[in-house]
């Protein structure tokens, strides 16, 4: 594609910036930028930008957008955020006022002019609701924010050493990641008014004069992957955050993973999995290769053309926390002990069944001898470390480059021995921002929002079976949905157990959530469960589903879904006045016509 | 009195809590709904503000504040509840309620507050109705024990002249009822009591207090001579019990003291309240209610900060305030008579009183009544309590008296005191005796550095410095808060420190031992090393050039280390 310069509206610098670009582009972005600049058109104030095309830097404010966060203590740098809205909202700009704590920093690229009122206490540090926004703009995970203009309001007090360190840091932070200063940072003491003042009026002045100018964001050529990540080539991704979720003093640990996609091409709705290759425990490999006679660097063939050292093969190759009866059986004739002989004689099937409960590869070893003559011979017995698929928990429009995971950390004592879950346990132990994991995207089609965003849709989803929910609401929320949604969700205790509890009640306040009732089972005398919430509203689940509503189910399979199963045709079969058959019927043709989904393990 | 003046209260639009008020429906607001929300233990901030005047207010754990965060956790909510007990009596009945309820739904400790209330901090929201209602049926509440109304009535529980002071506490117990809201607010909120039928607006009405209430709260205490304990002066209106041949004549009164400021802002500052005449005992309530008036129609109502009784004193003048109340009354305040105090502390181990009763002060660090690794101070009381036949009195210093012992009960409960080692105040020095701090971190919300949790360690080596100088024996007041709100009445503490930032503190010098002068700034923003270099030097010299009985308080303005403050309108000077 290139641009006849005789028969377009382009001056000749615009018009080589644009056949510079436009080769480069792919279909893909070919149709997003034409439709981009059509939607643009439509809107007044854009349609002036594309008037006169400059290049970034011209320092040009275009945007009647402006952004305020403050980071309050007392509420005074609340008070001034909102009193500078209000002055700019009368001067026809339209104004985002949140505390730092409710926005949501992956929103920080798309502002274009963000004003930052915040105070410092204590020795230097800043403000409770400020501390997340402040610890993310000097984590690795900041934008370049080559389009921001900022200024910054700092209140402090003289009378302490670190006077106004908090604004003063914000105020460098957007400066080195890009930001351009659209009015000086003003450094307040206690007797902060007529200061402020003078600073709104400030950058109220600044931001008239830049609307008169007009900026133009040369599209970024994008990169464009040519590898494709799959379950057999799983891309290495980066751990950004690795959270407990759970409270102190709780009985529980759930991890909230946050990885990085950035640069794996790789895409996801939600409702999908992400598939993760874990490593065994190094404490257990360590245990095993001492009951073994080979040197832990002797090598092995894995796979074809896969050697690696015994250590490395049992670390990250072979399943070792889990016995079947095949192992069993290849490892008999390799081993003259008659008690295993005695054990796989035929008959005892129920006592096999009872051994390999809750017993590892280490228990094999310690309780019948080690096999083979050589490493080789010992390894060949044991089978590849499988995946483990986790529902995914945030969606990707919401965090771009981003997958976030909800994993609960399993820990038991079995044969008088501490057992770990592997992976759960690799989250929970090991796992430290920085490392990288071995991941995939496992799409689950069973398991989708329904087409229409107006849907609605009821959600049950106790503990680690939340995980998809979150990534249903970031989504409807990202896309606008109109439709009513409805979460139940369960624990243990309210106060340490509530996962995401933040998160929901955001979204129960902004509208996206729009009904929500828990459960937890060891607050009160009587164990209560999501289905014991779900037969109290039994009329009002019922007309929701008589609207269309969507039903979808996350979580434990052997006691909970089954449970929800049973309730729901309960519930069906009372508030609809019909048989138990009729009702298992209802329950079937939802089902069938997808807006009963289950994604239970 | 045909002398009419004209008064007006500051200008300037209505702050947001008067919005809150006038909206609430006399104190009703969402909180039913609200309470009912079991989505977060949290409740919104307006709802906050109204739940103050049934005694509780939101709270969170600070210590836990960002980790819960960053665990997308909500805070660590609780509801501190605050128990009223007019004069600080209770039964032994009621103390064993109280004290279960702490255990079953709030954090364990059961907390002796410096306006001699209980308080309880860490209940979730769900467990508040059950607790109040506890409360309610041992006759106890918690109605109007914060917000802007009159608080709890303080008084001294001097047991040493007990047919004096059953004659002050009735006195206390009846103003403390009279000027109770009559809202039936709390009792539906909490008490499941019918709803008010028809609009609350024309079937209730407030006579004293109006739909507004006050700008503030308000504070009243009544002491005893010569005992200043409950710091009379510290109070928006206080009695000071006129007592001539063991009879009670009146009180004097005095009006407009009261402890919070805000650090760097000298339009806010503590004052002491003044002494502006005499009246006899019968007249009591009707000089508190139209006192009350007096700052209902003319207090700040613009600017919180500003809208306690001294500004609206100090603004209008204590003569023209005390001629408002002598319109109002119809009557002219009599001259004030003479009255002695000698201290604000307490004293401690076993008294007898007038009527052959016996009645025990223990010390209790920091009000916190609870069991330590090496110190069952709860389990100790509570066996007590399930023998003792005589009552509880809290002091004004968070201090506990084990009150009306009879000669033959006396042993028993002599016995339990030593097995559960309860004296263990005759260890401490003095100092640590006549010590007093806030909560602080982690519930309070204001608190800018730690008080509580600090003093008792911030003593222990203050201890080496007292003892290197002979004065283990000297009482000195010393006080501590976490912030400048006033709580622990650091402005009377002859030796205070205010909290500024985590491990910074503003230090004070100076107030009278017998409560009746500030103290003033003397160093600013200064950590522990300083503190403690500070008091060497000002203890050496104390043990040194004092004269006879001279207290640190006096001495230090004598010595011209720091200069008196004469009214706190010159605390900043």
């Amino acid at each position: 594609m290139q641009l006849q310069v005789l028969s377009n509206p382009f001056n000749q610098e615009q018009a080589d910036l644009l056949s510079r670009l436009l080769p480069t582009l792919t279909e893909t972005q070919k149709v997003w930028l034409s439709g981009y600049l059509a939607a643009a058109i439509q809107s007044e104030s854009t349609a002036t930008q594309i008037g006169s095309l400059s290049p970034k830097g011209a320092g040009g404010v275009a945007s009647k957008d402006v952004t305020i966060l403050y980071g309050s203590q007392t509420g005074n740098s609340q008070g001034l955020a909102k009193e500078t809205a209000k002055r700019l909202e009368n001067n026809g700009f339209n104004i985002t006022v949140l505390s730092m704590s409710e926005f949501k920093p992956n929103q920080l690229k798309k502002i274009q002019n963000l004003l930052i009122v915040v105070s410092t206490h204590g020795e230097g540090d800043p403000p409770d609701n400020a501390l997340t926004f402040f610890e993310y703009l000097h984590s690795k995970r900041a934008p370049k924010l080559n389009n921001l203009h900022f200024s910054v309001l700092a209140l402090g007090d003289s009378s302490y050493e670190f006077f106004c360190k908090t604004g003063k840091e914000f105020d460098q932070r957007l400066e080195e990641f890009g930001g351009t200063r659209l009015y000086p940072r003003f450094d307040c003491d206690v007797d902060f008014d007529e200061l402020a003042t003078e600073w709104i009026q400030g950058v109220l002045s600044s931001l008239k004069a830049g609307g008169k100018e007009s900026i133009f964001k040369a599209a970024a050529a994008l990169q464009t992957v040519e590898t494709e990540y799959s379950r057999k080539n799983p891309f290495q991704a980066e751990v950004l955050e690795n959270i407990n979720l759970n409270g102190r003093g709780s009985n529980k640990e759930t991890r909230h993973l946050e990885l990085s996609l950035e640069g794996s091409g790789l895409s996801f709705e939600p409702g999908d999995s992400l598939g993760v290759y874990p490593e065994n425990e190094p404490a257990l490999v360590e245990l095993i290769l001492n009951e073994l006679k080979w040197d832990p660097e002797t090598t092995v063939t894995v796979k074809q053309g896969d050697v690696r050292t015994l250590k490395d093969a049992l670390l990250s190759f072979y399943e070792i926390t889990i016995l079947t009866k095949p192992i069993l059986e290849k490892v008999r004739p390799l081993l003259s002990n008659n008690e295993l002989q005695e054990l796989l004689t035929p008959g005892n099937e129920e006592k096999v069944k009872e051994y390999i409960e809750s017993r590892d590869l280490l228990d094999l070893i310690r309780d019948f001898g080690a096999w083979g003559e050589t490493a080789q011979e010992f390894v060949s017995v044991l089978r590849k470390i499988p995946v483990r698929l986790y529902s995914i928990a945030s969606s990707l429009s919401s965090n771009p480059d981003e997958v976030h995971l909800t994993i609960g950390a399993v820990r038991y004592e079995a044969h008088g021995r501490e057992r770990n879950g592997v992976c759960s346990i690799l989250a929970a132990e090991r796992l430290k921002p920085g490392n990288s994991l071995p991941v995939f995207i496992q799409h689950n089609e069973n398991f989708k929002l329904p087409k229409s965003p107006e849907t609605p849709i009821i959600m049950v989803g106790p503990g680690t079976g939340i995980a998809p929910f979150r990534s249903f609401l970031q989504e409807r929320e990202e896309i606008g949905a109109e439709g009513k949604s409805w979460l139940f969700f369960g624990d243990q205790h309210f106060v340490t157990d509530f996962l995401y509890q933040l998160d929901w009640q955001n979204w129960l306040k902004s509208g996206v959530l729009t009904k929500m009732d828990v459960a937890f089972s060891r607050d009160g005398d009587n164990k209560a469960y999501v289905q014991h919430r779900m037969l109290e509203h039994s009329r009002e689940l019922f007309e929701w589903l008589e609207e269309g509503a969507y039903f979808y189910v996350c979580g434990d399979e052997k006691n909970m879904a089954h449970d929800v199963h049973n309730i729901l045709i309960e519930i069906i079969q009372k508030e609809g006045g019909m048989s138990r058959e009729l009702a298992e019927q209802y329950l079937a043709s939802l089902q069938q016509k997808k807006r009963y989904q289950r994604d239970v393990y | 009195m045909d002398f009419k003046q004209i008064l007006k209260a500051p200008d300037g639009p209505p702050s947001d809590v008067e919005q809150i008020k006038e909206d609430s429906h006399y104190l009703r607001g969402t909180l039913e709904a609200t309470m009912q929300n079991l989505l977060s233990v949290g409740i919104n901030d307006d709802d906050n503000r109204l739940m103050k005047f049934h005694g509780s207010y939101l709270q969170d754990d600070r210590d836990l504040r960002s980790e819960r965060q960053k665990q997308k956790l909500e805070p660590a909510y609780g509801f501190m509840l605050r128990v009223r007990a007019p004069g600080g009596v209770v039964s032994s009945e009621q103390w064993r309620v109280l004290e279960e309820l702490a255990d079953n739904y709030a954090n364990g400790a059961l907390k002796l507050t410096t306006r001699q209330s209980f308080q309880m901090h860490g209940i979730l929201k769900w467990n508040m109705k059950k607790t109040i209602q506890e409360i309610n049926s041992i006759l106890l509440n918690t109605l109007a024990a914060c917000g802007d109304v009159n608080r709890n009535v303080m008084c001294n529980p001097n047991p040493y002249q007990s047919e004096i002071h059953s004659e002050v506490y009735e006195y206390a117990k009846t103003l403390s009822d009279y000027l109770l809201p009559q809202t039936r607010a709390y009792h539906e909120i909490w008490l499941d009591e019918e709803k008010v039928a028809g609009t609350p607006e024309v079937a209730e009405v407030e006579p004293i207090y109006g739909k507004y209430y006050l700008p503030r709260k308000f504070k009243i205490g009544i002491a005893v001579p010569p005992s200043n304990d409950i710091d009379v002066f510290s109070q928006d209106l206080g009695f000071i019990a006129i007592v001539q041949e063991g009879n009670l004549k009146g009180f004097n009164i005095v009006i407009g003291g009261g402890m919070g400021f805000t650090h760097g802002d000298k339009a806010t500052y503590p004052q002491v309240a003044k002494v502006i005449g005499f009246c006899t005992p019968g007249k009591i309530t009707e000089v508190a209610e139209k006192i009350i008036t007096i700052q209902r129609d003319y207090g700040n109502r613009s600017v919180r900060k500003n809208a306690r009784f001294k500004y609206t004193i100090d603004r209008l003048g204590l003569e023209v305030v005390k001629k408002e109340l002598e319109n109002r009354l119809g009557w002219c305040l009599e001259e004030a008579r003479a009255y002695h105090f000698n201290h604000n502390g307490d004293r401690y181990g076993w008294v007898k009183g007038i009527d052959g009763n016996w009645h025990f002060t223990l010390f209790v660090q920091n009000g916190r009544v609870m069991d330590y690794p090496n110190y069952k101070l709860k389990t100790g009381l509570r066996e007590i309590a399930k023998i003792h036949t005589g009552d509880f009195r809290l002091t004004a210093n968070q201090n506990l008296i084990i009150a009306n012992v009879s000669t033959e009960k006396k042993e028993q409960i002599g016995e339990l005191i030593d097995k559960y080692g309860l004296m263990n105040s005759d260890f401490y020095t003095a100092l640590r005796r006549s010590s007093m701090a806030c909560v602080a971190l982690p519930t309070c919300g204001l608190a800018m550095a730690e008080s509580e949790r600090y003093l008792p360690v911030l003593i222990d080596k203050i201890e080496e410095i007292i003892d290197e100088n002979g004065l283990r024996n000297e009482e000195i007041t010393i006080r501590m808060t976490g912030c400048p709100n006033g709580c622990a009445r650091p402005a009377l503490g002859e030796i205070a420190f205010m909290g500024k930032a985590p491990g910074k503190y503003n230090m004070y010098l100076g107030a009278a031992f017998d409560g009746s002068r500030l103290n003033k700034m003397y160093r600013e923003n200064i950590g522990e090393e300083e503190i403690l270099s500070e008091l060497r030097v000002l203890f050496s010299r104390y043990a040194i050039e004092r004269e006879g009985n001279e207290r640190f308080g006096d001495f230090v303005i004598r010595a011209g280390i720091i200069k008196a403050v004469t009214d706190g309108t010159n605390f900043h000077e």
